[in-house]
């Protein structure tokens, strides 16, 4: 009796555990795997020609269903307003999910295992293609494909269009012109990283009788991180492509990686907070010093447009986005650093009515007067489809004018980064520098060593 | 009575029994079969043998986090154990406002772990602010005193119940004739109560070294694993491998490092139950 008693309290246990370990499924046929990637080829030939005529259109609206993975949690609500008014329009029920942030991965991988998958979903650029390359329909031939301004804009693999991106983003030092006048200078003052240091350290010299601070707190936690283990990482990483004239690499030299030193204790050394402190910092911390006025400086990115310009915040006029100077190459000429990590892919393992029904809702979302407005103002995108119309976004519009005035954009590398987790030991390092518990050496390590042993690991 | 337990026998067992299956064996099973494949999604899942055994046994930070979790399963079943049974003892000697005391233990067993965790990453992390001292996510051994601190807090008025529903079953008579044969209170505790409770004893360290081990939210959610994952315990690493990694191979880790973890966990509540069961005595 106390045997079978002990053996049910250690199934009991186990219950818990593999209730964990495994995700529960609907489709008990888990192991006819290979039956899969047959359809894969034969879809494409299906729907080889455009299907955006009427006739189609009505065949599709009975049947079809779109099921959108969204990535972008600012944009939740505009996307829920965009496919209300796309059911409205066509009868087609369009579903917005959205992950919440830093759980896209996760989410879709539970997600696309259901028996109604996403419909649509994200990749953040040809790392994260690699993952998930064998759900993806080829969109070649699409209708949605054709309404691209350039190939440029697309991921593929062999042939194949596997993903296309849907917007354009930039990011650089949001900047509140109003404290910086109060402090005595202007943005021109601010044309290389010598600028923006002297700037920096003298603000923080008299932030007693200013009362703000040069930087906002470079928060490490992991809602905010991602800003310097990716975005500032970024440049040293693209002036080092440029210099060895490649755009991807199995091993970083890690080049520039004084530079990248010098900015981060530049933000860390003039902000509102102590640098131990900055390990438990949030992004909502970093934006609100920022709306509060208590720094002139906050590294983010045009999405951040519609946090920070509105009722009871800033208005254009206090507000502008400059490079991120770190001291290396033609900085008279350094222009945002502009690119995506925003790509669609369609589930090729959808219902082919469910497919279809997907690609119309994308036509549709780029080409007509409804959802080219919705992208524009109400998610505030710069979108690269023909049909796009003009965003009221003051820092896209800053792109535009800093790339017309001859400055050269810095591309997203970061898209090649090997894998998420080299971006989190990075982050671990820099965190653990800036609270002093670590060196700079270990950064250095995570960034160049983590670099080869993650690309090996990744490719095998 | 005996006759219609005969007939309707399959009415009570059948939905459980159902139950079980869906959500107990059938998961388990396709686990297990899973940890020799890999896969993205579980219905495109590749065979690929014992490679994934191999490398969960080979990795450095699984070892580490093995003796993490082993360091703190001890450390914590011991703490939590001690206190709960002291308070409990303090609790059945009739005080005022006994019952009072016993709802106030008993209640930060009511919240979820996740909610737990942020309110003590808030709470510690401001008191080392004010000491000057590195924060939790910053220096292992206080992420680790911290998770100690947490669970005691959280686990100890649960075991403290199980520990007074054991200390009123001891029948009174026990306790008269070890006063009456002149036995003071600490021999009273180690030869009288101690020995009744035993039974309660067993339930309470199992449940608190399989806690220990099995470990998931508050770690999530009170040091996330940092500083560079040197407070990063079983369950939190197969959820890393399994979901911060992408890559078909790595799910396949995460699947066979979920086996293996249990495994190790039944082994040990095994030869746990069987230690202390060893000692219990028959009223």
């Amino acid at each position: 009796m106390k045997k079978v008693f002990a053996l049910l309290l250690a199934l009991a246990m186990m219950l818990s555990l593999a209730a964990c370990s495994s995700g529960t499924t609907t489709d008990t046929s888990s192991t006819t795997s290979t039956d899969t990637p047959s359809t894969d080829t034969s879809t494409p030939d299906a729907t080889e020609a455009p299907a955006a005529d009427a006739g189609e259109d009505a065949a599709t609206e009975a049947t079809g269903a779109v099921y959108y993975l969204n990535f972008k949690p600012e944009q939740d609500e505009a996307w829920q307003n965009l496919a209300a008014a796309y059911t409205e329009e066509t009868g087609v029920p369009v579903t917005v999910v959205t992950a919440a942030s830093n759980t896209y991965e996760q989410t879709l991988m539970s997600e696309i295992a259901k028996s109604t998958p996403p419909t649509l979903f994200q990749v953040n650029g040809p790392v994260g293609l690699a993952n998930w390359k064998d759900y993806c329909y080829d969109l070649t031939g699409s209708a949605v494909l054709g309404e691209l301004t350039s190939d440029s804009f697309t991921l593929k693999d062999g042939d194949a269009t596997l993903a296309i991106s849907y917007l354009i983003e930039s990011y650089g030092i949001i900047t509140n012109k109003t404290l910086l006048a109060e402090a005595g200078y202007t943005i021109e003052d601010i044309q290389s990283f010598e600028d923006l240091k002297a700037v920096a350290e003298d603000i923080t010299a008299r932030s007693d009788e200013l009362g703000f601070a040069a930087f906002t707190s470079a928060g490490m936690d992991a809602s905010s991180d991602w800003r310097f283990k990716t975005h500032l990482a970024n440049l040293p990483i693209y002036f080092e492509y440029q210099d060895r004239g490649i755009t991807s690499t199995d091993a970083i030299q890690g080049t520039y990686l004084d530079n990248y030193k010098a900015i981060f204790d530049l933000y860390i050394n003039n902000s509102t907070c102590e640098p131990a402190m900055l390990s438990s910092k949030t992004g909502d911390d970093s934006r609100n010093e920022f709306l509060a006025g208590e720094a002139v400086f906050y590294q983010n990115g045009s999405w951040e447009y519609t946090n920070l310009v509105g009722e009871g915040k800033f208005t254009d006029d206090d507000l502008a986005m400059i490079p991120i100077y770190i001291g290396v190459g033609d900085e008279a000429n350094q222009g945002l650093c502009t690119g995506t990590e925003n790509y669609w892919c369609v589930n090729n393992s959808a219902a082919e009515e469910d497919i279809q029904a997907t690609l119309d809702f994308l036509y549709w979302c780029v080409t007509s007067e409804t959802g080219t407005k919705a992208m524009a103002e109400d998610m505030a995108f710069v979108i690269p489809f023909k049909n796009a119309q003009e965003s009221p976004n003051l820092f896209v519009k800053q792109d535009a004018e800093y790339t017309a005035a001859g400055k050269t954009p810095v591309s997203w590398n970061f898209t090649t980064m090997p894998s998420e987790n080299w971006k989190n030991e990075l982050g671990n390092a820099l965190t653990a520098y800036a609270a002093g518990t670590g060196d700079w050496d270990g950064v250095v390590s995570a960034f160049v060593d983590g670099w080869a042993t993650e690309y090996a690991a990744a490719n095998g | 009575m005996e006759k219609s337990i005969k007939k309707y026998w399959p009415v009570f067992v059948i939905p459980t029994f159902t139950a079980f299956i869906i959500g107990f064996a059938w998961p388990f099973l396709q686990g297990l079969y899973l940890s020799f494949c890999q896969f993205i999604t579980i219905d495109r899942a590749n065979f690929n043998g014992i490679a994934n055994y191999i490398y969960a046994l080979t990795e450095e930070q699984f070892g580490y986090s093995f003796w993490f979790t082993s360091l703190f399963a001890i450390v914590s079943t011991l703490c939590i154990n001690i206190a709960g049974l002291a308070i409990a003892l303090a609790l059945t000697r009739g005080i005022r406002g006994t019952n009072l005391f016993r709802s106030v233990f008993f209640m930060p067993n009511l919240i979820g772990g996740i909610v737990l965790g942020y309110i003590w990453n808030i709470l510690l992390n401001c008191a080392l602010t004010l000491l000057g001292k590195p924060l939790l996510s910053l220096h292992a051994p206080y992420g680790f005193i911290g998770l100690v601190i947490l669970m005691c807090w959280q686990q100890i008025g649960y075991m403290m119940i199980i520990y007074i529903a054991g200390l009123q079953a001891i029948p009174n008579d026990y306790l008269e004739a070890a006063r009456i044969d002149g036995a003071t209170e600490w021999q009273t505790l180690w030869k009288v109560k101690l020995p009744n409770l035993m039974p309660s004893i067993t339930i309470c360290l199992f449940l608190s070294l399989t806690n220990g081990f099995k470990l998931f939210d508050q770690n999530l959610a009170l040091t996330g694993g940092d500083p560079a994952h040197a407070t990063e315990m079983l369950a939190l690493n197969i959820y890393q491998t399994f979901y911060g990694r992408s890559g078909p191979q790595w799910k396949g880790y995460g699947q066979a490092k979920a086996v293996i973890f249990c495994i190790l966990v039944i082994v040990i509540s095994l030869l746990q139950l069987r230690s202390t069961r060893s000692k219990e005595v028959q009223q």
